[in-house]
């Protein structure tokens, strides 16, 4: 059981998200997974006009790590990031202690941070 | 005519990281190479990759270079997979051959690399003998290391005729021909790539606004421009603007989106200038000191008032003036001008003509942040080997006597034009083609069937590929085994990429080669002397002693990777611009020509214009009540380059089949659902692809995926992977602008109904 202050997380800010799913496609590759699963999904959130005929968009990405994520703790141990934290495209992702991620969504907002472990 | 070429004063001074890392080390059982990504497979980048291979040499993993300054460890999906593009069981192996009367079948005979040397020698100087060299097209695709070496094979054959069977050359290429001809040299976003420091370089500014006209770079990764800096501009604080009809994830987070009517950018732009212009927004000092035809240009503007060009583009004043008082309002612009310009009109050259000239007027030019002019690392840009042949056979390149402004651009021969000679033999007999990183029948140009027609009226079409594709299956007699970049040693070369770098090999598959090293083997039989070298090394030393890197090796430049020249703005003002050390640009008159005596020169317009495109829902009604939709097409995808990796498993998981975007109104009035497989149809042709009913297409239009085939489907013709089924360019016909440059294959007319069981 990891201690609570000991947490690691991965902490994306999703505003900047394009949906490239180079995540989907690093975490496969890394861990060599079946062509239907995943360590981590992309999820598409529109798009849809806010209000019709205004050019105000809800159209946002939001990458959500699966049960088959391990933080990639291999690489970590190497003195690496988590492959999908260093081959983000727009490098919105980070990785790291929970208490840290959780204080640096203080500065801004559409930002997630998910436990890992 | 051959062009001049960017100088910045023969300054051959470069920098590198001075990280001393190795080329490559060892990391538990596997080795790390560090490595240059292009290509194949195809790319517009050449990221920064550190390639993994096993104990026996396979390539089992592909990452981003952390340490690179250009994309900082990150890296797009088709890099990732490319373990399964370089491994992959349908790789071509081995060279291959087929009699004549088999094209189409799937009865090929493996041959050695020294047969298909000579007996594609044989062949080639027996069409040499009886039609002439220039009989011999050498056509290349998109896929970028490639120029360098495929011209100097053309011409070191005798053939003034590379080429590129895509409609007008309407890719790039009128962006490039308009940039040099109106301002002397090629200008890119500056987004801070040409130092190491990158945008913590104190002499880089961010660009207040960056325009994205007409197309989306975080997809497309225009040449040597990695797509998501665009990201990290915005997030630093650049404002976008985004001109297009489609609501890209850059447009739904720009200042100001305009969603204008597909084929109407020249409208917009004229309208643009004009306000400007009548305004008093522009940069006078900039337009007094360097630019040429002001007055002309001022004159000609006030044709297109806004209002009206407002009307044209479907789209409210407000949103045209708005643009451009932020053009000119803004410490400095950046323009990424996509592919949109170069198809959505017949006429693609006055409508970046009249973008060339707004950068020009507000003064963005050669400043922090606006644009940028890249430097050749290698003197190749427009053609390694041009003297060998003379003036009078360069004069037979097809299609450069009826389009004199063809030769502004590249020599490429006139792809239109070579498709027509290939069947009639007008101006002059085309017997075999020689085809590398390219898939003309399920990708690049309208007319397929006129197409395939044309290949099979050839004596011989050799195909060199990384697999086999539905134009090797369709048209070749020999087929020649490609290798990825993983698989062979090289520069990167072209397009004015902004650091020197090599690639480096760490695996073999069969008997694959490099393109560079085939067009050495070839060159070796055909002209020994235009190839004077043994080894790829010894022709790369060679190009380096030529490039404005003079000073290194190709072992040096492998190590020291990548290298950096020193980055100065204004060069105009510095005399570092022109090979006569004159301050200026480098045009005839030293200033950037705001009136063209290039066109002029070429009896075309000198001033930009703006005319409807073919056809026009304004001029033609009646067609436009039978096909009620515009059609788009082109646009790129994350999973996949043009025609390839459709066979990689990873790649087609996330991307399965061709689509074609239809806004939901439109959706619900034809009766279509997502997911259902349509039939996009018009006066040319048809085509199926699956409806992904969103709001991301305006009303007016659909967008399809270009360049689709099924790799699991039978080959052998009549089939051909399924590409007559699913190919969009069905429905585009090969007609090319005044110029000779553009096409319309972003605002043909379709109408679209599903697909009935059995079809």
């Amino acid at each position: 059981m990891v201690n609570s202050m000991g947490r690691k997380g991965l902490f994306i800010d999703y505003e900047y998200c394009t949906g490239c799913k180079t995540c989907v496609v690093a975490c496969r590759m890394e861990h060599n997974l079946p062509q239907d699963q995943f360590g981590i999904v992309v999820s598409e959130v529109g798009p849809w006009e806010i209000v019709p005929g205004d050019n105000h968009w809800q159209y946002s990405y939001v990458p959500i790590p699966t049960d088959q994520c391990c933080g990639c703790a291999e690489r970590r141990e190497m003195g690496k990031l988590p492959i999908c934290v260093q081959s983000c495209q727009a490098n919105v992702m980070k990785f790291g202690d929970i208490d840290e991620l959780a204080a640096s969504m203080q500065e801004k907002t559409k930002v997630v941070c998910y436990t890992i472990e | 005519m051959e062009l001049a070429r960017d100088v910045i004063n023969g300054d051959t001074e470069w920098t590198a990281l001075g990280t001393d890392r190795p080329v490559s080390w060892k990391e538990g059982n596997l080795t790390v190479t560090r490595t240059t990504a292009r290509t194949g497979p195809g790319c517009h980048n050449g990221c920064f990759v550190l390639l993994y291979t096993d104990e026996n040499g396979k390539l089992v993993k592909v990452e981003g270079d952390p340490e690179s300054p250009y994309n900082e460890g990150r890296i797009c999906a088709r890099c990732l997979a490319l373990p399964e593009v370089v491994n992959h069981p349908d790789r071509l192996m081995y060279p291959m051959k087929r009699a004549k009367e088999d094209r189409g079948k799937d009865k090929w005979q493996r041959i050695t690399w020294d047969e298909a040397l000579d007996e594609i020698t044989e062949k080639f100087n027996e069409i040499k003998e009886k039609w002439g060299a220039k009989s011999v097209q050498f056509l290349q695709g998109t896929g970028r290391d490639i120029s360098t070496y495929i011209l100097r094979l053309a011409w070191s054959f005798g053939s003034p005729n590379p080429g590129y069977l895509l409609a007008g050359s309407s890719c790039y290429l009128p962006r490039i021909a308009s940039l040099y001809s109106e301002t002397g040299s090629f200008w890119i976003a500056d987004c801070g790539q040409a130092t190491p420091e990158r945008y913590d370089d104190p002499n880089y500014q961010i660009p207040e606004y960056m325009f994205i006209w007409g197309n989306n770079p975080l997809q497309a990764n225009a040449d040597g421009f990695f797509g998501h800096w665009v990201v990290d501009l915005m997030r630093r604080g650049t404002k976008l603007i985004t001109i297009d009809p489609r609501m890209t994830w850059l447009a739904s987070r720009s200042d100001l989106h305009i969603r204008l009517r597909s084929g109407t950018d020249g409208a917009l732009a004229l309208g643009m200038l004009n306000v400007i212009i009548n305004e008093d927004l522009y940069d006078h000092d900039f337009v007094d000191k360097w630019c040429y035809g002001f007055d002309q240009l001022k004159e000609r503007v006030q044709e297109y008032p806004p209002d009206k060009m407002a009307e044209v583009c479907w789209i409210p004043e407000e949103q045209l003036v708005e643009a451009a008082r932020k053009f000119a309002a803004g410490n400095n612009t950046a323009v990424q001008m996509g592919l949109a310009l170069d198809m959505s009109n017949a006429e693609a050259i006055p409508a970046i003509q009249a973008i060339v000239n707004m950068i020009a007027i507000t003064g963005n030019y050669d400043v922090p942040g606006g644009m940028l002019m890249p430097y050749y690392i290698l003197n190749t840009g427009f053609g390694w080997g041009y003297d060998l042949l003379t003036p009078e056979e360069h004069a037979q390149r097809i299609g450069v006597e009826k389009y004199p402004f063809v030769a502004n651009g590249y020599n490429f021969s006139q792809p239109d034009m070579v498709l027509e000679a290939m069947r009639t033999d007008d101006p002059y007999p085309v017997r075999a083609t020689w085809i590398q990183t390219s898939n003309p029948l399920a990708c690049t140009t309208g007319e397929p069937e006129n197409q395939l027609k044309s290949f099979l009226n050839m004596e011989c079409n050799v195909v060199v590929d990384l697999f086999m594709t539905p134009t090797a299956m369709a048209v070749a007699d020999y087929v020649l085994p490609a290798s990825t970049f993983a698989e062979r040693d090289g520069l990167r070369t072209c397009d004015g990429c902004q650091y020197g770098a090599t690639i480096n090999k760490v695996t073999q598959i069969g008997e694959a080669k490099g393109d560079p090293e085939i067009e050495l083997m070839f060159g070796h039989r055909w002209n020994p002397e235009a190839w004077p070298w043994e080894t790829v090394d010894e022709m790369h030393n060679a190009l380096l002693a030529d490039s404005f890197m003079g000073n290194i090796t190709v072992d040096e430049l492998r190590q020291e990777a990548p290298i950096f020249k020193k980055q100065t703005y204004k060069k105009y003002e510095k005399g570092l611009i022109r090979s006569d050390g004159q301050p200026g640009f480098n045009t005839q008159t030293g200033r950037i020509e705001l009136y063209s005596l290039a066109l002029q020169a070429c009896g075309l317009d000198p001033l930009p214009y703006y005319e409807e495109p073919v056809p026009s829902p304004i001029n033609d009604p009646e067609l436009f009540e039978k096909y009620p939709l515009i059609l788009g097409t082109g646009a790129r995808d994350y999973m996949s380059f043009h025609s390839e990796h459709r066979q990689i498993p990873t790649l087609r998981n996330l991307k399965k089949d061709p689509e074609v975007e239809i806004n939901p109104k439109t959706a619900e009035k034809y009766g279509i659902e997502n997911g259902d497989w349509v039939w996009l149809e018009n006066q040319y042709g048809k085509c199926q692809h699956k409806a992904k009913v969103t709001p991301v297409v305006a009303e007016h239009m659909v967008m399809a995926d270009h360049g689709w085939w099924f790799p699991e489907e039978d080959g052998e013709s009549p089939n051909n992977y399924g590409i007559w089924r699913i190919n969009v360019n069905n429905l585009l016909p090969n007609i090319p602008g005044k110029s000779g440059f553009g096409t319309n294959f972003k605002s043909q007319f379709c109408k679209i109904y599903k697909v009935k069981d059995g079809e």
